[in-house]
């Protein structure tokens, strides 16, 4: 590392106030997002979880399930990734 | 009919229970009769903050077990006449607090006092939904840095589903954000989340700014409320708040660092 670097890297560095501005922004909208969900979903999650297991091997985070609200429908969105064969 | 106001958070070490004693303080000391509750089970601060710890006989979970009346177990504050002490228990465990038995106290309370303030214990669990499940209103204390934020965000989504408020459908829980432990100098410098930045975020109204001073940890060591420090940025900072919690207009403070370089007064015009 340059000399100069230095001075640059120590510049850029010191505005981590919006680093964490920018974090909490991502991780609220989050948060957020899965306290509208209803209280039957990690049931829901849990036992879709163990039908697909009867048929292929996959671990708990590879089925992810959501509820989208908008003013006239709730879509139920079902994500499961299989393991490569 | 009393006001029921929580101090909370989430995290802990933010500034509650110092909060907790200078609002009940500046309350009472316009002339409302006051208690401030200490839930913090197991724990107990706020006696120490409010300098009465060697006046505590009976306590919150003796009151709600029917070992002692609320008359027995409350303590008139030596310095304002209008301001009363319910205590936590250092013995039991937090879920000693049960709703029905946290709603008699609060019953009873109800009929003699205009405000009742509640210390929260820090988390998200049962300690801290017992403290914030009667409230009307919410002081959300919050400190500018990451995980003070995320937590304050936690809370205001149990306020607005798991208070009494929420289960019975009445008008939400009003909430008041309270950002403290504030250091101008650091915003400024790019290091550490501004006012802004943090009531953008959380989008709750402010209600004030306490700057971080020496003088909370002067006034915690003696005993005293820091709004009793008149002098101080602190005391006045809690001062303000209470003025707008009881429905005053100010201007906020100490939202900029006290120091200013030559350039920024000159910029200034001052
Ligand atoms: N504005 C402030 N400036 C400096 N120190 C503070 C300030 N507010 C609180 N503190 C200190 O932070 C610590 C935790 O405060 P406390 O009120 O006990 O937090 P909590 O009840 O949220 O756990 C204490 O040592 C207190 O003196
Ligand atoms: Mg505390």
């Amino acid at each position: 590392m340059s000399f100069l670097d230095y001075f640059r890297g120590k510049k850029t560095n010191t505005n981590t106030a919006n680093v964490a501005k920018e974090r909490l922004q991502i991780i609220v909208a989050h948060e957020r997002g899965h306290r509208k969900q209803p209280d039957y979903l990690p049931a829901l999650q849990q036992e879709l979880l163990a039908v697909i297991r009867k048929y292929v091997d996959i671990s708990d985070d590879m089925v992810q399930v959501e509820i989208d609200r908008t003013d006239t429908c709730s879509v139920l969105e079902l994500n499961v990734t299989l393991p490569e064969k | 009919m009393a006001r029921i106001i929580v101090v909370t958070s989430g995290k802990g070490g933010v500034g509650k229970t110092t909060t907790s004693a200078s609002i009940s303080t500046g309350i009472a000391k316009r002339g409302h009769k006051t208690v401030v509750i200490d839930f913090d089970v197991g724990l107990r601060n706020l006696d120490l903050i409010m300098n009465c710890e060697r006046r505590v006989v009976y306590d919150f979970v003796n009151v709600i077990q029917g070992e002692a009346s609320l008359s027995q177990a409350l303590i008139r504050d030596k310095r304002v006449d209008t301001l009363f002490i319910l205590p936590a228990s250092q013995t039991r465990e937090k879920e000693a607090l049960t709703k029905e038995g946290v709603e008699k106290v609060i019953n009873e309370l109800s009929q003699t006092f205009d405000y009742i303030i509640c210390d929260s214990p820090a988390g998200i669990e049962h300690g801290a939904q017992m403290a914030l499940y009667f409230a009307d209103e919410a002081i959300v204390v919050t400190n500018p840095e990451v995980s003070s934020v995320r937590d304050s965000d936690r809370i205001l989504g149990i306020l607005q589903s798991k208070s009494r408020r929420a289960e019975k459908g009445q008008d939400p829980v009003k909430e008041h954000l309270l950002v403290t432990r504030y250091n101008p100098a650091r915003v400024e410098r790019g290091e550490m989340l501004s006012v802004a930045d943090v009531e953008e975020i959380l989008a709750i109204p402010l209600l004030g700014i306490i700057p971080e001073s020496q003088v909370v940890l002067n006034a915690s060591n003696q005993g005293l409320p820091v709004i009793l420090e008149t002098e101080t940025d602190a005391g006045q900072a809690y001062d303000d708040a209470v003025a707008r919690l009881l429905g005053e207009e100010r201007e906020h403070r100490f939202m900029t660092a006290h120091k200013k370089g030559f350039f920024s007064r000159m910029f200034k015009g001052g």
